[in-house]
């Protein structure tokens, strides 16, 4: 460090960490320094001097390290950070990773079954809850990372399915199974009544409008008491039933095949029904993206005039995408309906497709190992926090780790943006190969629609 | 000269002709940018739109294309051989966008969408600004070409997921078309190279190829020749040819550079704000006082005058005129 010394770079890091506390002085004397609080006949002020030193204080101490290791350096200490692994390794590494996970993904509750014996059925729901997200992820990965159309309501297709199970099930005495590929298929039809008027529109237009018809869909299921439940939502939907066996306490599965009575086992089960759904999400969407209409996907996002003059229909091959996706969601939805055994809008806000889109970005667009990670890291991530008891006893009995995960996902998604614009797997793979198979950087791949 | 303007002799491409464009004309909002243009584009002909910038060259482009709807006027293309007038007259008053009898069927393409044009019409088109899939590789760009037959052999994707054998011999089929131009364009050792990585020459070239994999009866180029070298120009000149000669592909080029036009094309069109101004062979546009006034920019009567005092370059061929036509013009 001594030797790396810039003449005047001191000098310019304290001025630079002046100003920047300068500024949080000002901002800051309204939120740190004054607070009002309802008294007797008015507000009551008071004032937090020692709180708004202290925020200066840590802007300008902060401001100053950055200032004199990284930002003015000439050696910034992050140099190290950028960890480069060999191109070797690196391919090597993506082609073992894919298999490891299923492997992991198909052993999964039995692995957690003999780790964590007394917690089992934490994690096993867990589990499921990161599937579910992986599905609906690798779905939006259709629309958004292979097709290019940012889709900001498709919560609403999570919601379709999971209500027309529920529905179905009230009015009709459906099974999950039967149920299932009627929600797949209604949500489809659904994709292509939205996206037929709204697939018109381009860019920012575009996410405008499907984030609409996100809020749409709940509200009508908010509001359409006599159908739908309203607000108080379906209850009692039924649980899925493994050829015929329910897993119940008599008469059910435990006793046909002459087990104990657990209720793990109807953990287990629905982990595998997400976990195959999952998988059956991954395996068309890999087939599609090898086949014409899937190219024809990717081109849509690099190009729509010059699909259109290579005779593609862009309105029809914009509405497969839309409603395939839609399907794998509402196939998602129905499961969380059964899963849950009760659903309500409050379900499907615009938060969820939020953090659908999240997984599918940070993941990075169009990558199938990407969303798994991104799912695993930022569901399993939420859930680590409400776990973190020793941090109570650092900050005192009333810290609730649970009320920072908000602001700690904000951190997490800025930090990948920083690191890694174009998400964590960012590269695409070809779809055919003349001799040898390249990686293609995502430097060169376009966004599409309204990134 | 001139007379040969005014009373054209019966030219080949007013016999057989692929595309017609009749009185087209395009207006935006007050602007008009082509103005009642009619000419032929002849069968298996090198056929060249030229004129300065703004004259509205890539605005016939994309109508002829279905890109722009024409304010007015009637775009015909023609498979078979012959006028087919009377078929032609009949499709018109019907309403249809074209007929559907086998080989010989005619399009009515200011009808069509633009999507339909590449399909059915079989017209294919390249852009002014290179529109490739830049994240795709060049065999890639050459499969989305072939989207269409594939979908097909794909039974609209239900076959292609099973993977069934119908496909798997149709994929290899593409592959191997798509091969086959990327050897014509000598792009076949970049094959896996994503289509932004090449260099502007190849990508040129990339997006010619591109265009024949859609299988057209006519192909539309948007400056083909802007910014190649000289070599890679005369190798522009040789695929063209190469195209024309052997796959029987009719040609609509718009070019600057009349090194390229003079040497290649059977038969020249000058327009000059929205209006033909000139219509013949390359020898005879370049000597029509008319075309050598519009790249000057002076009037008629000045041409000769002009023509003293400078060293002509329209009159003596290889060189540019256009940049004089550019600076002329703007
Ligand atoms: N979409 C449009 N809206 C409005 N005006 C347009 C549009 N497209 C073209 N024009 C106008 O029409 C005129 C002809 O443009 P065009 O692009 O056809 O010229 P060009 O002959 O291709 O010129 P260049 O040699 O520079 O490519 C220009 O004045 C242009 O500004
Ligand atoms: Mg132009």
């Amino acid at each position: 460090m001594s030797a790396a010394v810039k003449p005047g770079l001191v000098a310019d890091s304290v001025k630079d960490a002046a100003i920047a506390a300068l500024l949080v002085a000002v901002l800051g004397f309204f939120f740190f320094a004054l607070r009002t609080d309802i008294g007797t006949g008015g507000l009551d002020l008071t004032y937090r001097w020692g709180l708004w030193f202290i925020a200066i204080a840590i802007a300008f101490g902060g401001r100053l390290l950055l200032n004199l290791f990284v930002f003015k350096t000439a050696k910034p200490i992050t140099g190290g950070m950028s960890i480069s692994i060999p191109e070797g390794v690196k391919s090597g590494i993506g082609r073992v990773l894919g298999p490891v996970l299923l492997l992991i993904a198909l052993t999964l509750p039995f692995i957690v079954m003999a780790v964590y014996p007394d917690r089992d059925r934490q994690f096993i729901d867990l589990a499921i809850l990161i599937m579910t997200y992986v599905m609906l992820g690798w779905g939006l990965n259709i629309v958004v990372g292979l097709a290019g159309l940012l889709d900001l309501g498709y919560v609403a297709f999570y919601a379709v399915g999971a209500y027309s199970f529920a529905l179905l099930a009230q009015y009709f005495q459906i099974g999950f199974w039967t149920a299932l590929p009627l929600a797949g298929l209604l949500a489809a039809v659904w994709g292509i009544i939205l996206g037929y008027p709204v697939l018109r529109l381009r860019g920012d237009y575009l996410a405008i409008v499907t984030l609409a018809f996100g809020e749409i869909i709940r509200v009508v299921l908010l509001n359409w008491y006599e159908f739908t439940g309203g607000p108080d939502g379906i209850s009692g939907i039924p649980k899925p039933s493994f050829f015929g066996l329910d897993f119940s306490r008599t008469g059910g599965f435990a006793e046909f095949f002459g087990l104990d009575y657990d209720s793990i086992h109807r953990f287990i089960y629905l982990y595998y029904i997400i976990l195959i759904l999952a998988l059956i999400t991954n395996f068309v969407t890999l087939r599609l993206r090898k086949l014409p209409i899937g190219r024809a996907w990717e081109a849509l996002r690099e190009d729509e005039i010059a699909c259109r003059s290579l005779g593609i229909n862009t309105t029809n091959t914009k509405l497969t995408a839309f409603s395939i996706g839609a399907m794998f969601g509402g196939l998602a939805g129905s499961f969380f309906a059964t899963r849950q055994g009760f659903i309500s809008p409050e379900s499907f806000t615009f938060l969820e497709s939020a953090i659908i889109l999240a997984i599918v970005v940070l993941g990075g667009l169009g990558s199938q190992i990407g969303v798994v990670i991104a799912s695993v890291v930022m569901i399993g991530g939420i859930e680590i926090l409400r776990n973190l008891g020793f941090l109570k006893e650092i900050f005192g009995p009333d810290f609730e780790p649970t009320q920072y995960r908000m602001l700690i996902f904000g951190l997490a998604m800025v930090l990948i943006m920083v690191w890694k614009p174009r998400g964590i797997i960012s590269s695409r793979n070809p779809s055919a190969v003349y001799k040898e198979r390249k990686k293609i950087s995502s430097d060169m791949v376009a966004q599409g629609e309204g990134h | 000269m001139e007379n040969a303007m005014k009373t054209p002799p019966a030219q080949t491409w007013d016999d057989n002709v692929v595309l017609s464009v009749e009185h087209l004309t395009m207006r935006f909002g007050g602007l008009i940018a082509v103005n009642d243009l009619s000419f032929n584009v002849g069968r298996g002909d090198i056929t060249a739109l030229i004129g300065p910038n703004g004259a509205g060259k890539t605005t016939v482009f994309n109508c002829v294309t279905g890109f722009y709807k024409p304010t007015e006027g009637r775009i015909v293309m023609r498979h078979g051989a012959g006028l087919q007038a009377d078929k032609i007259e009949a499709l018109t008053r019907t309403g249809r966008q074209f007929n559907d009898d086998g080989d010989d069927r005619v399009f009515l393409l200011e009808r069509m969408p633009d999507f339909e044009i590449s399909k059915r019409a079989k017209v294919a088109r390249t852009f002014q600004n290179i529109r490739l899939f830049g994240g795709m590789t060049a065999l890639e760009n050459l499969l989305v070409a072939q989207h269409n037959p594939l979908m097909l052999a794909s039974s609209m994707t239900i076959g292609g997921i099973f993977n069934l054998p119908g496909y798997r011999k149709a994929r290899a089929e593409a592959i191997d078309f798509a091969a086959y131009w990327l050897e014509k364009t000598g792009l076949i050792d970049r094959a896996d190279d994503p289509a932004a990585d090449l260099p502007y020459g190849d990508q040129r070239r990339l997006e010619i190829a591109r265009a024949m994999c859609t299988k057209p009866h006519l192909l539309c180029l948007d400056e083909p020749a802007a910014g190649l070298n000289p070599r890679e120009s005369t190798e522009l000149n040789n695929l063209l040819q190469y195209i024309r000669k052997d796959h029987g592909t009719s040609i609509l080029l718009i070019e600057h550079d009349m090194g390229v036009v003079m040497e290649i094309s059977d038969h020249v069109v000058v327009l000059d704000y929205g209006q033909k101004i000139s219509d013949g062979t390359a020898d005879q546009v370049k000597n029509d006082p008319k075309v050598i006034s519009a790249y000057l920019g002076v009037d008629e009567d000045e041409v000769a005058a002009v023509e003293e005092s400078i060293d002509m370059p329209v009159i003596h061929g290889k060189t540019k005129p256009a940049e004089n036509g550019e600076g002329g013009q703007s």
